[in-house]
């Protein structure tokens, strides 16, 4: 009886040493790739930490990975509840980007594609935008929970689509708005030093972060997202939550789309948001959330952002072009994953334990061999 | 009393008819569709010849590096996997062949092994990453499609054109087809050909259904991707399974990007963007289910065709941009994947879908039955 470890039987109990303890942390796995980029950066760039004013507007390394940032965490927020809730992805934020400019681009430019004056309210063109982004959420959100198609093949539908349907919305142009005001949701307000995406996305994480601990959203989405069919017997409407939660995902990509356009002054179908949607799921993982679902933690996802445009920004500081960037993105996706699979870790454990046990035999074999060395000497 | 003797209609056990099969019913609707469109262009649009043979055969020609993709994925849906890699596969096959043939100068015979082993290296990878450390296929293959699309442009970043004379003859080359031929307006012959790419992706497609129907492997891959458990209780090796499929789809990419090449000789950094997509909705169409464990290599070559009647049929609707096709096959796999839906609804034998689905079961599984009850007919009573 005396033998019973209590703590090996209660594992909430188990005392952890402190090493264990930061490295078994979820958000250990994003910190520490943040850190290896930055202390890369640091040793590469040395004016790294510099930050200046010019046109009246912070400029340098670090403000400028936050601005450069600032859609793919507005994407990579809708996207971690996605995930979250579904197990599977939004492959369709890019295009849903692409409507929701397009959308504000016609409002506010009628028929011609260049022009300085509004035709419509500014507001009014962004609420559009945004409706717009919800009504593709709302198609994603409709077939994902009503149809039980999977998401990711739900959201191809209006992947392969929807940059298309965006091209058919601007009739074929790309849209160019000349007028001063539409650059300050995504390049600056005029007397604000800082710029206007940074201030947006906090914004939104801050929206988000609030929706969740506020109301008990995050805790359904979770509870969806670990068993489905359990929620639905605990009683909660399992089919609204994963539709609220695409609908949510439309609308945070659509206010990327909009705040994209806004930072280039043109709304181009087919460049705006290519290929993002790739980069938010790689920050999501990176973030040190589940793949396939249930438990998701917004700041891991924010962090994975920030590394994500970090690792980015880096790579082009070091002369390599746009195109080649996706091998380096390729090979640290599989490398995180793989590092972070269970199979994998356990493969590690039991290669451990392994050793421990050869330890004795090497040590042995290793003395014996050295014994006998000896004595041949002595001999000799 | 209500007594049902023995032998009478009431007692006969509840109809005894071969159930037809989601397979069946969805390959029946594929083919169905791809005809009506046919004729249906055929009838609208007199000018554009789709009554020639030559028409006909062309929508195969200018799509068999998508039908061997399409193919890969079959086997890999089939198998509750996916594998969005391809097309970029097929751009960095066509890059390297345009590399090696114009810059570095080698034989056009060396392209074939080149071009099978990138593909074969892919597969073993990622089937490698997806059966045995069990991470989610999509971002494995995701990996792989960043990974290949990257190497594009590290091997060459610019255009570069195939002016290899052997490659160039294997690329122009036609197989005429005997027999099938319509006259033109000034009397000369319009005789139906196939390229040398759309014999092997017919080879190709015979082997796979001989595969699928008959070896061990092929009834395998139905298995995993029913069920996977009562597969592995079966005693199917259920991840030695999902990794050869994974491979087989990488060498069918592999070979899918040397006939791409064969079609567009060139290497471009822009091509095979896309073909994942086309390769996916087409296996859809074609009566794949996603959820895995239903859909025939068959059905994949019509929906193959389907997207290329479609591709032809857009510009002549007086659309011109080229935005349209892509709308229309979304639409078309939109279509689709929620009849899909429908059809596992349908399992559940309960709510509206179950029992329409049912009722148009029993329909068209009584249509053999009847043209069966006019033959046997014929049979059982030879001329008196």
């Amino acid at each position: 009886m005396n033998k019973i470890n209590r703590g090996t039987e209660f594992p909430g109990t188990t005392h952890k040493s402190i090493p264990r303890k930061i490295f078994g942390h979820k958000l250990a796995i994003p910190l520490l790739v943040l850190m290896a980029v930055v202390v890369q950066n640091i040793i590469t760039t040395p004016n790294f930490f510099d930050i200046s004013i010019t046109n009246g507007l912070l400029s340098g390394y670090i403000p400028n990975i936050l601005d450069e940032a600032a859609e793919l965490i507005i994407i990579t927020l809708g996207m971690t509840l996605v995930i979250a809730v579904s197990g599977g992805v939004d492959l369709s934020v890019g295009p849903t980007m692409a409507i929701a400019a397009s959308f504000c681009g016609l409002l506010l430019n009628g028929s011609e594609y260049r022009t300085d004056v509004f035709q419509n309210p500014y507001i009014l063109a962004i609420f559009i935008g945004l409706l717009g982004g919800a009504l593709c959420g709302a198609f994603n959100g409709i077939m994902v929970s009503y149809l039980k198609i999977q998401p990711m093949i739900a959201t191809l539908i209006l992947f392969t689509a929807g940059r298309s349907i965006a091209k058919q919305i601007t009739h074929g142009q790309t849209i160019y708005i000349m007028n001063p005001v539409y650059k300050w949701l995504g390049v600056q307000i005029p007397g604000v030093p800082v710029r206007t995406t940074i201030i947006v996305s906090m914004v939104f994480v801050l929206l988000v972060v609030l929706l969740i601990k506020l109301t008990s959203l995050g805790l359904f989405v979770q509870s969806v997202g670990i068993n489905n069919s359990a929620a639905r017997l605990v009683g909660l409407n399992s089919r609204v939550v994963k539709f609220m939660v695409f609908v949510i995902c439309g609308v945070l990509a659509g206010a990327a789309g909009l705040v994209g356009s806004s930072s280039v002054g043109s709304v181009n179908s087919g460049e705006l948001g290519m290929s993002i949607e790739m980069d938010a799921i790689l920050a999501v993982a990176l973030g040190g959330n589940s793949l396939s679902g249930g438990k998701f933690s917004i700041a891991g996802s924010v962090i994975g952002a920030y590394t994500i445009q970090a690792i980015t920004t880096t790579l082009y500081a070091m002369n390599v072009r746009a195109d080649q960037l996706n091998v380096f993105k390729a090979v640290i996706i599989v490398v995180i994953i793989v590092a972070s699979s269970e199979i994998f870790k356990e493969r590690i454990k039991k290669l451990f334990i392994r050793l421990k046990q050869l330890l004795p035999k090497i040590r042995s074999t290793l003395g014996n061999i050295a014994q006998k060395m000896l004595r041949r000497r002595g001999v000799q | 009393m209500n007594i049902k003797l023995p032998f009478t209609k009431n007692a006969l056990p509840p109809v005894t008819r071969k159930r037809i099969s989601n397979t069946g019913i969805l390959l029946i609707i594929t083919v169905t569709l791809f005809f009506t469109l046919y004729i249906a262009s055929t009838i609208l649009f007199k000018s554009s010849n789709f009554a020639k043979y030559s028409v006909f055969f062309n929508l195969l020609n200018n799509k068999a590096h998508i039908l061997l993709l399409a193919l890969g994925l079959t086997v890999v849906l089939i198998t509750g996997s996916i594998d969005i890699s391809v097309g970029s596969v097929t751009g960095l096959v066509s890059m390297v062949i345009a590399t090696m043939l114009t810059q570095k100068g080698f034989d056009a015979i060396w392209t074939i092994p080149v071009s099978l082993a990138i593909g074969i290296a892919f597969g073993v990878v990622q089937g490698f990453l997806v059966a045995y450390m069990e991470i989610q296929p999509f971002i494995v293959t995701l990996s792989g499609l960043f990974f290949a699309r990257g190497m594009i442009s590290v091997i060459n970043p610019v255009s570069v054109p195939i002016t290899d004379k052997t490659f160039m003859s294997w690329s122009g080359a036609k197989v005429y087809i005997p027999f099938l031929f319509n006259e033109r307006k000034n009397g000369t012959l319009d005789i139906a050909y196939l390229t040398p790419a759309a014999i092997v992706a017919i080879l190709v497609l015979i082997l796979l259904i001989i595969a699928m129907k008959k070896t061990k492997f092929g009834r395998a891959l139905y298995a995993v991707g029913g069920n996977p458990q009562s597969a592995l209780l079966m005693g199917v090796n259920v991840r030695r399974t999902k990794f050869q499929a994974h491979v087989l789809c990488g060498l069918l990419a592999g070979i899918g990007g040397f006939l791409f090449t064969l079609f567009a000789p060139s290497g471009n950094p822009g091509n095979g963007v896309g073909y994942e997509i086309d390769a996916i909705s087409s296996s859809v169409i074609g009566g794949v289910m996603l959820s895995g464990g239903v859909g025939l290599p068959v059905g994949t070559l019509f929906g193959v065709l389907i997207n290329s009647l479609i591709e032809r049929v857009v510009p002549l609707l007086g659309i011109t941009e080229a935005s349209w096709p892509r709308i229309i096959t979304s639409a078309f796999l939109f279509v689709f994947i929620v009849l899909q839906s429908i059809f596992i609804g349908a399992g559940n034998k309960k709510g509206v879908s179950a029992i329409l689905m049912q009722k148009i079961k029993a329909r068209i599984s009584a249509f053999p039955k009847r043209f069966k009850r006019i033959f046997q007919r014929k049979k059982t009573y030879p001329d008196k």
